[in-house]
């Protein structure tokens, strides 16, 4: 079994969906034509004149679903591993996830409760 | 597929590599385009109108048309906008879009590769377009594309977590994160598929993987009627061209991943119908899952975006991992 050969596929992969905007939109700079005016490169805002800056101020919640994206992400990272190997394993490591999940639980009841997770509390 | 793999590596099987990998991108392509077509016709079908029957016999070049269409456009790149990352941003979308596929299994012996972490590599690389996408409304320097792009990330990473969850149990059942060693576990009949014993851990896939394609009733990056497009206002041409191409991509990728993991794969519904090749199978569940796609865009109405927040942290994520300890817990009584 040669078990490198499965990345070398997924290299092949990688590069061919490189590949096909690279190509494509080489192969349409000599298609179609290129008459910039100071109008069309202007911000679009629905016709009007833009008003402001663009990067405008966002709201902070993004900010905090990002943080709780990142604790959840670090628990299925532990959950699949434990996943494979479960059927060779005993009653053990089932109490431990369920201590481990329990605490992360505990982190995602505080933050409803500190209305995280409802959008127009602040 | 499968033979190749087992031998070693020669410049004539890397050429044979080469040439199926770049066979499968075409044939990616022409599902894109014809995927267009069709749900353009079921949509239309099911509010009672026509749908595309000018170009060619029963409209069937309209795509290639728009296709084309999309080619020659002129390419603007605003003033304003951050130039680098503005080109960046569709490719860094589209390439795992594609790369994604390379784990998929579509019968015992025709597949591109047997990776032994398949799940966590689909579920890894699906992430990374979430930054294309950020990077496209960041760049953009534009109100609406801001507001969508970060919307948009919100969202993915809200139903990234349900969606990685609700595999678990599926994988706890297999003990493998292999795609093809995951469908061998599954048997010849319907009531031996995962969606069954693994209901809530389907439905919660289900949910999750819609929101993640971005599609209605989770359609909220694109709202039309509040963000004009969300994060590809700016984008003209192929640019934009590219961001369909992505979200097309992952319905091929999600309607796979759905058939493989919980409706058996190339397995045949009852015993007595195995004689039926396993490819047409799996072409049929795939097609039914595309066409189940565009049944909810025909029917549902787009969810607000204080809903579709809660849903996910406060529905979802509680059911998935509700799913994770049942299956534990009825492996512990019944299976060992």
């Amino acid at each position: 079994m040669e078990y490198s050969n499965n990345y070398v596929i997924v290299a092949i992969f990688i590069a061919l969906g490189i590949l096909l905007p690279v190509v494509a939109l080489t192969v349409g700079r000599f298609l179609r034509p290129s008459k910039p005016t100071e109008i069309k490169q202007s911000t679009y805002e629905s016709g009007n004149e833009p008003v402001g800056v663009g990067q405008v101020r966002f709201n902070i919640r993004y900010y905090l679903f990002a943080l709780m994206f990142v604790i959840f992400d670090v628990e299925t990272v532990f959950l699949y591993p434990w996943a494979v190997a479960y059927q060779q394993l005993g009653l053990f490591v089932l109490v431990e996830m369920l201590i481990f999940v329990a605490l992360l639980l505990v982190g995602l009841i505080y933050a409803w409760k500190k209305k995280v997770l409802k959008w127009n509390s602040i | 597929m499968g033979a190749w793999l087992q031998e070693s590596l020669t410049w004539t099987n890397f050429a044979i590599f080469l040439a199926w990998s770049i066979v499968f991108l075409f044939i990616v392509l022409g599902f894109v385009t014809y995927a267009i077509y069709y749900e353009r016709k079921v949509i239309g079908w099911m509010q009672g109108r026509i749908g595309p029957n000018r170009v060619g016999p029963f409209g069937l070049f309209q795509t290639v048309a728009d296709i084309l269409k999309l080619l020659i456009k002129e390419d603007t790149i605003p003033r304003k906008a951050d130039r680098w990352l503005f080109i960046l941003a569709p490719v860094i979308t589209y390439v795992p879009a594609f790369a994604v596929l390379v784990t998929i299994p579509y019968t015992n012996s025709l597949y591109f590769t047997d990776l032994n972490v398949g799940l966590l590599y689909y579920g890894a690389l699906s992430c990374i377009s979430t930054i294309g996408i950020i990077l496209g409304g960041w760049a953009s320097n534009n109100k609406y594309s801001l507001l969508g792009g970060m919307r948009s990330a919100a969202q993915m990473i809200s139903y990234e977590i349900p969606l990685v969850i609700s595999v678990v149990g599926v994988i706890m059942v297999s003990g493998s994160l292999s795609l093809r060693t995951i469908v061998n576990g599954q048997g010849d009949a319907f009531w031996q598929w995962n969606f069954l014993p693994q209901i809530i851990g389907f439905v919660v896939f289900i949910i999750a993987a819609v929101s993640e394609l971005n599609r209605t009733p989770f359609d909220l990056p694109e709202a039309e009627s509040e963000l004009v497009a969300g994060y590809h206002v700016e984008y003209s041409g192929f640019r934009f061209a590219f961001f369909m191409l992505a979200e097309y991509v992952y319905m091929f990728a999600i309607a796979s991943l759905t058939t493989v993991l919980f409706l058996g794969g190339w397995h045949a519904p009852l015993p007595f119908l195995t004689f039926i090749p396993g490819v047409i199978w799996f072409i049929l569940k795939f097609t039914f899952c595309v066409f189940f796609l565009f049944w909810l865009r025909a029917t549902m109405p787009r969810i607000r975006v204080d809903q579709l927040m809660s849903f996910g942290w406060k529905v979802l994520l509680p059911l998935s991992l509700l799913n994770v300890f049942i299956t534990a817990i009825y492996m512990e009584l019944f299976i060992k």
